[in-house]
């Protein structure tokens, strides 16, 4: 009995791993070709049908490029740093339950590795430590660009990190509990259900962080291009380089399944659509979101968006908080 | 556009919409008036409403903008001033040139050079002519002295080379016997006329 769940977690671990790595090259395609469709570009077309090989050859690319590590760098920091973001990326999905329990040859699996009953508080400390990631980088990398990326780093997943915990407050408190199975049956009453119908504000706040933390395009100060060249990953080449980006897009899918599970019904039956297909629907509709705002949304200036956190998205969140619990004692006094 | 349209040409004030006026805001009253008013006007939402229609078009009607360069090749103004042409007599497949010598001064950049020396039949024969492409800052002034139209600059615009060496190759440029017919003419001095066919006579010796 021991080793059965010692190797099913295993499996279940190496699974992830490589289905993720692999999602986060083919998002890499996606993202170009959706950017390009929304610029009337044509995108990757040359390798392969439709360029889908160009995911090949970037990996090709990556792999064979030199390491490079610049003179003035501090050397083990600057090395460790997007081993930092690619591991925690992948750690935060452990308690995440992607798909409902099925059976295979009379086997139930259940496909999450660690049902821990604090599942959202594990999935957000995890993730809140990637930011160790960028910020070494950053500070490890002996260049101002790298530097101030690494500076904003620290302002920009900290400040958010306050946004979505406030924000996911109020429907851990409908829910009463923290384990994402548990929030998943709470909606599993149908599409009515859902908590998005209930917690509106808590959904926009928490998506609108989620945008900050996984560092995606209104909110990309980490390495905004136009201002910084790359910013913490300026002197980033290779395979560290593209760490830093397996990490990122594993994160996108992370909070991108932790919005379809706390927000949108999870993995329920919807309709006549079976759960664990509904469940890939919403997260896909999620990724063609977060490439959709990128296209279409500018990039605001760090001040803005302190302001943003700060002023507006901060006190809403603790509006929505004491909205929410008045609501659930008068309910609880009179019920 | 008549005279009084093009005398009050203030582009700011005709086709732009000016989104920001220039009255600040003073009171925090007023800031959060502001700050409600965009978030409640929907902007974003007509951003992300116009790049799904742009993709809606782009993958349904194929309105692509993309030059699949190699392959496709977008077309060169008229007068746009490429790789320069030496072009042929149209009678002999001979080269044009006199070597006169004006287009090696003219340039300014003193790329071209030219040998020439007096033959048997005491005229003026070119040995050499190389252009240096890797000096050539294709300003045109060679094109514009030549009494011959014998140097004349043509459409290649694609210059890249592997070697110096690359850029003074005299036969690439002079127009090629077998494609002599396909030798396109420019009108200045010393063009053949689009009548000249008409005009030719004969000359005494060939009665």
């Amino acid at each position: 009995m021991e080793t059965s769940i010692i190797i099913e977690t295993i499996v279940k671990a190496i699974v992830i791993l490589a289905v993720f790595s692999a999602i986060a090259g083919f998002t890499t395609y996606i993202e170009r070709k959706i950017l390009a469709f929304m610029q009337r570009r044509l995108g990757p077309t040359n390798v392969g049908p439709y360029g889908l090989l160009q995911i090949v050859c970037d990996g090709i690319k990556l792999f064979t490029k030199e390491d490079f590590i610049p003179q003035n760098a501090v050397k083990p920091i600057f090395m460790i740093a997007p081993i930092i973001t690619a591991a925690t990326a992948f750690i935060a999905m452990t308690a995440v339950p992607f798909f409902p329990e099925f059976e295979v040859f009379g086997y139930t699996i259940r496909p999450i590795i660690a049902d821990i009953n604090v599942g959202v508080l594990f999935v957000m400390g995890v993730a809140s430590v990637g930011l160790y990631g960028p910020l070494l980088a950053g500070m490890s990398s002996g260049n101002k660009w790298a530097l101030l990326g690494g500076a904003r780093t620290a302002i920009q997943l900290l400040s958010y990190e306050v946004v979505s915990g406030l924000a996911l407050l109020a429907p851990l408190m409908l829910v009463g509990s923290l384990s994402l199975i548990d929030i998943n049956e709470y909606q599993s009453a149908g599409f009515t259900s859902w908590i998005i119908w209930t917690q509106p504000l808590a959904f926009i706040l928490f998506v609108m962080a989620g945008f900050a933390e996984t560092n995606r395009t209104p909110f990309d100060l980490l390495e905004h291009e136009a201002e910084i060249v790359a910013g913490y990953a300026t002197e980033y080449s290779g395979m560290r380089w593209g760490m830093f980006f397996i990490g990122e897009y594993a994160n996108l899918f992370t909070i991108s399944f932790l919005i379809s599970l706390i927000f949108l019904g999870g993995y329920n039956d919807l309709w006549f659509i079976p759960g664990g297909l509904a469940i890939i629907l919403k997260v896909s509709f999620l990724i063609f979101f977060f490439l959709w705002t990128r296209a279409s949304w500018p990039h605001v200036r760090p001040d803005q968006l302190m302001w943003l956190c700060w002023k507006i998205l901060m006190p809403l969140a603790v509006v929505n908080i004491l909205l929410t619990g008045a609501f659930v004692m008068i309910v609880g006094s009179l019920g | 556009m008549n005279l009084e349209d093009l005398k009050n040409r203030n582009i700011s004030e005709r086709d732009y919409i000016n989104i920001q006026d220039n009255s600040s805001l003073e009171t925090p009253w007023q800031e959060f008036k502001q700050v409600f008013k965009r978030s409640i006007k929907g902007e974003l939402f007509t951003g992300l409403k116009i790049t799904f229609i742009m993709m809606k078009e782009a993958l349904f009607n194929k309105q692509m903008h993309t030059v699949q360069y190699p392959a496709e090749k977008l077309p060169i103004g008229p007068r746009y001033r490429a790789v320069h042409k030496l072009l042929a007599l149209l009678e002999s497949g001979e080269n044009r040139c006199i070597g006169c010598g004006l287009c090696e001064k003219i340039c300014i950049s003193d790329c071209i050079r030219m040998d020439t020396r007096i033959d048997e039949n005491s005229r003026k024969e070119v040995l050499e002519y190389t252009i240096n492409f890797g000096r050539c800052i294709f300003c045109g002034y060679c094109a514009e002295v030549c009494p011959e139209l014998a140097i004349v600059h043509g459409g290649r615009y694609e210059n890249a080379g592997e070697q110096r060496a690359h850029f003074v190759v005299k036969d690439d440029l002079l127009t090629p016997l077998d494609k002599l017919a396909q030798q396109q003419e420019y009108e200045g001095f010393g063009a053949v006329s689009p009548d000249a066919d008409e005009k030719i006579k004969k000359t005494p010796l060939e009665y």
